[in-house]
Order: C-alpha cells, then structure tokens, then sequence
C-alpha cells in the first residue's frame, strides 16, 4: 500500500475564489445545478450551499458581523469529504461500493453503486448525497483517478494561495503543526487543526486548520462512527424479541384448553 | 448541540416508511402464525393458516419496494452479490447487507409456509404440502427457523436506522425494540381483523385481542424509555411531530385501543375491528414520525 495521502486544508488562506470548485467540477465532470439555470442564494456569495452528488468541493462563506456591522470579519473554508480512516459510509455500505484505497482514502464506485443512500445518513459530515444524473451516491474522490497516474488532484492543483495542501498526510501533519505554531506565534491564538489526530474517527485524511469552533464552519464536534449503535440496538431489539414471544407463548398456552 | 445535527438525510420517504411498516407486519404475522400453530388449540389452525396465506404476498411487496425506493433499481442484486466477482456480498456489520440476506431467508420460509398452508386447506389440490405445516416435523422445523426470520425483520430496520449519524435515529438505542413491538402489536391487529366475522377464529380473536392488550402496554413502555434516552434530542419533536406522536401513535394507536379492548361492548360488534384497526393507524404513523420527523431536521 502505498503511503496514505490527504488533503490539509488552511482555511486561513483561503480567499474564497471557488477555483477548486471549478477545477473539481472539471476533471470529474460534474452537471451542473437546474440544467446549468443560474440560481443565487441571494443572502451570501455562497451561491453552491452544501456539499452533495454534483458539489464534490464546496467554499463555505462564513460572515462573522456585529448587529451594527462595525466589527466583522469572513472565515472561508473549502469543504471536502474527510476521508476518515474509520469511514462511517464504507461501513455501512451494503453492495462494497465503497471501498477505501490503496491511497487510504475512501472512494465509492459509481458503477457498483444501486443507490440505496444508506451512506448518505451515515457520514458524520453530511458530505454525500445522490447524483441526480447517474442515480447513484457520489462524492470527492481525492482524484483517485489522477493519484493513480501520478498527479496531483485538481482542486489543490488549482488552489491559488495554498489553502489546499496535498500531499502525505505525515507529510501534512508536520507542515500544519508548523502553521499552528506561526499563527499563535502571530497573535492568532484560537489557531488550531482539526481531524488532524487519531482521537476523531482514526484520523481524517482531510483534516483542517480553524480558527473558531467546528459547529461555526457547520462541521460536527464529536463526529462517530455509526456502528457503535449496532451492539446496543441489536440487544435491545433480542430484549424485545424475547419478551414479545414470552408474551405470545404465556397468551395461547394460558387457555389451558378452556373456551374463552 | 449533537454531532448528528450536521449530518444529510438519505431521503427515505413514503416507500421506506411502508416496507418498515410491511414488513414488520410480515414478520410479526408469521411468527403469531407458528405461535397459533403450536401452542394453540386445534380449531385456531385455520387462523394460523390464514396467518401464513398472507405473509408470503407482503414480503414480494415488500421486495419491490425496496427495489422500486433504489436510485438504480436494475442493481438490487448488488446487494447479494458482488458484481465484479459474482462471490456473495455480505457485511455482518452493515444492517441494510445483513437486512438484504434477512428479508430473502425470510421470503424463503414465508414461501414454504405459505405452500404448507395452501396444502393445509380442506379440499386442497396439493395436499403433500401439509408436511411444511406444524405438527409435522418438518413444518415445525421450518416454522420455528422462520419465526427468527420473522423477528429479525420485524426488528432490524429499526437497527437499521440507529447505525447512521442521523438526528433520532442514531440517538438512542432503543428503535429496534420500539419497532418489533410496534410489529407484534400491528400484526396481532391484522389477524384479529382477518378473524373477525369467522365464526371459527372467535376464540383465537379473543386471545390475540388479549394477547394485543400486553404488547401494547409493553409498546407504552418502550416509547417512553425512547424518549427519555434521547435525552434533549427529543426537542426535536416540539412540533407537529411531536403532536402526531402523542396523538395518533400514543393516544389514537395505544390508549384508545387498549381502553376499547378492556370494554369490549362499548361499541358493540364493533369494538374489537375499531381496536384493531387504530393499532394498526397508530404503527403506520409511528413509523411516518420516527422516519419524516429526522429527515426533516
């Protein structure tokens, strides 16, 4: 297996320009929304929303302002799948349409998936959902397709200022540790990396550097794996079998042969 | 605020809601089928017989809507079968995979029950399948290997559920248990329904109307202790969700049932089908709440 790779993501370079949006759009030829119909949100310059079967990178536009708008400020942060390495999605995949890499990273097979959208609900981010022109469930691939010619993925290609890193992700735990110690060096002391570690779902190979808490950029701040309901839920369920059919027997053996 | 709150709903609507509400109806009836079958007296069999003429058409429903719900439902088969290498696919830890290899066993039996049933009739044209039917053995060897069958559907997708990370679902443990309750009780409705007027099932009727009354106090119970271990999640249902939740599945679905069962000429000859029959409204609406309430969110 060759070295796990990823992404390191530094929101605080990010200057919202959408280039990896487009750039992922393009090589992976992505539709796009309403037929191509142009369609403003109309209350930011965040015009893709959320990331989905069509929207594999996504700029999220946060506006931090006073209520008389004398103080503010923007946190920008490119969206992507995680890649955890303990991947919600990959588990509860039923057909093995998804299937993680020999990158580490997680991709689903277009062409295996039947669209039963069980990993949709199953991953900790929201960060897949249906392609409304194959039918199936899609998301980032980390350009699984280019990693295996040797290139670089489109969206950190595209990246102008380096907001998104790629590399190996020893490669890119070094290089954000190094970042996190410039920015509080700088004065930005709420500076930190997220995902980054083994504590949050093993590791995500797309992890980030924030400056403010995760539920502002809308990302979960105690992401889990969905199987730990499967032990507890599948016991409970047996307490119920066993005491429906205890009921059942206790009702007709009651009648003792006596008409009722 | 919960991590599951960042999460995307899989757009499970109506076809979803009415397999889980079929198919624990299949399940439940089944296994009150073999119950009837071998700790009920010799004139219930009938009952038991209709049970099993049932089961096996809601599970080919069953199947279709599953199939019909895929965004790719010519794939279905990729459930079973891995498509590349045609070597079984099956995950033991992936509900949906194990419900998939579920759902078939269950259909195998259902099917061998329902031909053990069709031998079983007085004047029947295939009277050698009286052997899949209890008291043989091999009909009680199938009916007691079909009733784990039939629990486990009448569960799992309740399992099914708690392992995502959505809202609810995967908020507590407890929706498999609240879902095979919830399917003893519907499916004991539908029997006492299917008896009703059969001068033969009047005393299997009384039995699974008593039999009804206990598991619909157990349901009580369970949805209680759902929502006390969802804990503040419940907020979630400080809406019309919520009102449907007391309303049609505690109240319509539970209560009144229960209070038409304890007086069973309230309504005359009408009080055991009225019961019956908002049993079976308030599992429907139970599963509507459980599924459209988290997909809201």
């Amino acid at each position: 297996m060759a070295e796990p790779m990823g992404f390191f993501t530094d929101t605080t370079v990010c200057i919202g320009c959408k280039a990896c949006e487009v750039a992922c759009k393009e090589w992976n030829q992505l539709p796009a929304t309403n037929g191509g119909r142009n369609t403003l949100s109309g209350d930011s310059y965040d015009n893709t929303r959320r990331l989905d079967g069509m929207h594999w990178r996504h700029v999220k536009f946060i506006e931090q302002f006073a209520p008389d708008r004398t103080d503010g400020r923007w946190l920008l942060m490119s969206d992507v799948c995680k890649h955890c390495v303990q991947a919600g999605c990959l588990e509860v995949c039923p057909t093995g349409a998804i299937f993680r890499t020999e990158f580490d990273t997680v991709v689903i097979q277009s062409d295996v998936c039947n669209g039963c959208r069980d990993c949709i609900g199953a991953c900790p981010f929201g960060v897949i959902d249906i392609n409304p022109v194959s039918g199936t469930a899609q998301k980032c691939t980390l350009c699984y397709d280019r990693l295996r010619g040797g290139l670089e993925p489109a969206c950190s290609k595209a990246c102008p200022t380096d907001s998104i890193n790629f590399g190996t992700i020893r490669e890119l735990r070094a290089m954000a540790d190094k970042r996190v110690g410039q920015l509080q060096t700088a004065g930005e002391k709420r500076a930190y990396l997220y995902g980054a570690d083994e504590k949050m779902l093993g590791g995500l190979n797309s992890f980030f550097l924030l400056v403010d808490r995760p539920e502002i950029y809308g990302l979960p701040p105690d992401p889990k794996i969905p199987s730990r309901n499967l032990k507890p839920g599948a016991f409970w369920s047996v307490v119920g079998a066993v005491a429906v059919g205890l009921m059942g027997i206790i009702s007709f053996r009651n009648r003792g042969g006596r008409d009722v | 605020m919960s991590s599951t709150f960042f999460t995307e709903p899989p757009h499970w609507h109506w076809l979803v809601i009415l397999y889980f509400f079929l198919g624990g109806i299949a399940g439940g009836t089944y296994f009150l089928a073999v119950l009837i079958d071998l700790f009920g007296r010799v004139m219930d069999r009938p009952l038991g017989r209709l049970g099993h003429l049932v089961v096996f058409p809601i599970v080919i429903v069953c199947g279709l809507l599953l199939i019909v719900d895929l965004g790719r439902p010519e794939r279905f088969w990729h459930m079973l079968v891995q498509s590349e290498t045609w070597r079984p696919m099956f995950k033991a830890y992936s509900p949906m995979s194990i419900g998939a290899w579920g759902l078939l066993g269950f259909g195998f039996f259902a099917f061998l029950s329902f031909l053990g049933a069709i031998g079983d009739a007085e004047r029947s044209r295939w009277p050698r399948f009286r052997v899949l039917r209890p008291p043989r053995v091999l009909g009680t060897v199938v009916g007691i290997v079909g009733s784990i069958f039939a629990l486990f559907i009448a569960g799992y997708t309740g399992v099914l559920l708690a392992v995502t990370n959505r809202p609810i679902w995967s908020d507590t443990p407890l929706l498999g248990l609240t879902f095979l309750v919830s399917s003893a009780s519907t499916s004991a409705a539908l029997l006492i329904l299917l008896g009703w007027r059969r001068r033969w099932a009047a005393t299997g009727v009384h039995v699974l109307a008593r039999f009804d009354s206990l598991v619909l106090i157990f349901e009580l119970i369970a949805l209680v202790a759902l929502v006390v271990s969802l804990g503040n999640i419940a907020r979630v249902w400080l809406n019309a969700w919520g009102a449907l939740l007391v309303l049609g599945v505690i109240v319509a679905g539970i209560l009144i049932p229960l209070a038409l069962n304890s007086r069973p000429r309230i309504l005359g000859s009408l009080t055991v089908p009225a019961a019956a029959i908002l049993v079976l409204v308030g599992g429907f609406l139970l599963r509507v709440v459980i599924v459209l309430s988290s997909e809201a969110v």
